[in-house]
């Protein structure tokens, strides 16, 4: 669409930027100011220059959590995408099961984050969840509380029983969109199964498929609630991500400096992220 | 009208390459039914047990591990809805995520009519900025965020979580809104300017009721990440205005083994989510997309 060169469209998005700039702006320049600054007692201050940068940039704590989101966020995408596009696939096209899955696969992904916890930590309970007790019942010496392997499967298999819906749900979108008349010609060209996914259903889910990897990309670096409600971040520290980890010193120790050093850091990862996601789709737009 | 050209072009094939075809659609078919059936019974385990364990009895949870309740009982619900504290969290998360849902789709409304409609000095700066807001994690504002509000004199109100929650919620609104106005014709918007409506007038009386479901969708969005959101939340109430959220969170920590009234009272967050899904289910996969899809 042609837009029209009008600057007093200012005034429109005036009330949203009023809004967004007193949430992210003041607290954003709060932590830049904290992240320069040694403190005592939270109200005397000195200037302290890059000291906080240079202690996250070198602490070995912060390299941990940082390993762990990334071993979890490779982990969930290599789980969640083919899962979520194989589940897209097999679903009904048109009758009265395409409401029933939709409802029902929606489900996971309206319910409260901290519930999202409390529903596995009941579920795999060791002794009175069932998951604890089915894998117990098997032989397997299953305790996500004690032992880090476990908090592992655990967390990763809450977070695709949490988000894989949402593949699903963008994958099916896009697979809807695809005209009959593109299955009836590779139908007469005698077509195979693989074909049709490959050079029809595969590039035309493209676009769909690039907003579910990235949106997955991005929120799993933001999970805190549910697997902090899961396992605390522990055994050990063993299921402590960043965003975990950033609490327990921000609010925890109170170690502001530091904690807004690591914010900072933190923050221009997931800003870098955003960018790349957002050329991604204006580009993606401009092209169809 | 797609029938008759299936129709046609089976006619057409040579039967020798139809017919295997036509088999191996049917056993893919056959196949793929358990796919989704699979996924669901997975997706619904944790819910039944959650419910299961929302109606057995302390004693029957402790003492032995049944996979139905033995001993049916309310009385985790009635703990509940005659518990102050309880109730009142839930009334808390509802106020505040109705207060947040007005205020980010009413100022998202304007912003994503400029968007779709106009270029103008940094546009595209503004709509990535807003973008970053919803792609920041909560956890690096928890602190800022407590002391700012505190600062205001807003701690511990409803109006606190609101505003916080706008971070999220109008970026979030905005893409939704904007993707659903761009696919109104612009012609539209200049035939009521040459039938002398005012840009309000036209904005309320024609525009508005166009894209209503868009601004439905919206607006169930902006509820439903106020709702589900906890950090930010938690960190600006203490008891007041306190999530059910946080109420659940303390009841794991002081009373790990009153599993039962957890059990129910998560339950009762899932209602609000599987009521209205079933009415936004077709735009679902749109408002996860930011608008996109």
């Amino acid at each position: 669409m042609d837009k029209t060169e009008n600057n007093k469209a200012w005034f429109m998005v005036l009330p949203v930027l009023l809004l967004v700039a007193f949430n992210a702006v003041i607290p954003l320049m709060t932590v830049v100011n904290y992240s320069v600054q040694e403190s005592f007692a939270g109200n005397v201050f000195f200037f302290e220059g890059s000291k906080w940068f240079e202690q996250v940039l070198h602490s070995d704590r912060f390299h941990a959590s940082l390993l762990r989101q990334l071993a979890f966020t490779l982990t969930i995408l290599a789980i969640e995408i083919p899962l979520g596009v194989a589940i897209a696939l097999a679903m009904p096209r048109r009758g009265p099961w395409v409401s029933v899955c939709l409802v029902l696969m929606a489900l996971p992904l309206l319910i409260p984050w901290n519930v999202v916890g409390a529903i596995w930590n009941i579920f795999a309970l060791p002794d009175f969840g069932l998951l604890g007790r089915a894998l117990n019942g098997i032989g397997l010496q299953y305790n996500f509380t004690r032992e880090a392997g476990d908090a592992w499967f655990t967390m990763v298999l809450m977070d695709v029983w949490h988000w894989t819906s949402l593949v699903v749900l963008l994958a099916y979108a896009g697979l809807m969109a695809i005209p009959e008349a593109y299955y009836q010609a590779a139908k007469i060209d005698g077509a195979s199964r693989w074909a049709v996914f490959r050079y029809i259903q595969l590039p035309k889910m493209r676009r769909v498929l690039t907003i579910a990897v990235l949106l997955r990309l991005m929120d799993s670096f933001m999970i805190y609630t549910e697997p902090f409600v899961l396992t605390g971040g522990g055994p050990g520290n063993a299921t402590t991500l960043l965003s975990i980890d950033l609490v327990k010193i921000a609010l925890g120790q109170f170690d502001l400096g530091l904690a807004a050093a690591m914010s900072l850091i933190y923050f221009l990862i997931v800003l870098a992220m955003s960018w790349v996601f957002y050329t991604m789709m204006t580009r993606g737009e401009a092209r169809t | 009208m797609t029938n008759t050209a299936a129709t046609v072009v089976r006619g057409v094939l040579p039967r020798t390459a139809a017919m295997p075809a036509r088999e191996r659609t049917r056993s893919r078919v056959g196949l793929s039914w358990l796919v989704p059936v699979l996924y669901i019974v997975f997706l619904m385990a944790p819910i039944y047990w959650l419910l299961n364990m929302s109606v057995k009895t302390t004693n029957e949870i402790l003492g032995s591990f049944t996979l139905w309740p033995n001993d049916f009982t309310l009385s985790n619900y009635r703990k509940i809805f005659a518990d102050p504290v309880w109730y009142n969290g839930y009334l808390n998360s509802i106020t505040y995520a109705v207060l947040n849902t007005v205020l980010s789709v009413s100022a998202a409304l304007p912003a994503a009519y400029a968007f779709s409609r106009y270029r103008f000095l940094g546009d595209k700066h503004l709509f990535f900025w807003l973008l970053t807001n919803r792609m920041a994690p909560p956890a690096i504002f928890a602190l800022p965020f407590f002391q700012l509000y505190q600062s205001v004199g807003l701690f511990d109100t409803h109006i606190a979580v609101a505003l916080a929650h706008c971070l999220f919620n109008i970026p979030l609104a905005v893409w939704i809104l904007e993707g659903f106005m761009s696919g109104v014709p612009k012609e539209i918007d200049e035939t009521a300017y040459i039938d002398g409506y005012s840009f309000p007038r036209f904005f309320f009386k024609i525009f508005i009721p166009l894209i209503a479901g868009g601004i439905g969708v919206a607006a169930f969005f902006c509820f439903m990440f106020s709702w589900v959101e906890l950090l930010l939340a938690k960190t600006l109430t203490s008891v007041a205005a306190r999530p059910i959220a946080s109420v659940m969170t303390r009841t794991i920590s002081i009373s790990g083994y009153e599993l039962g009234v957890l059990a129910a009272a998560g339950a009762l967050t899932i209602v609000p989510g599987a009521v209205v899904i079933y009415f936004v289910r077709n735009y679902i996969a749109k408002g996860f997309a930011l608008g996109r899809v």
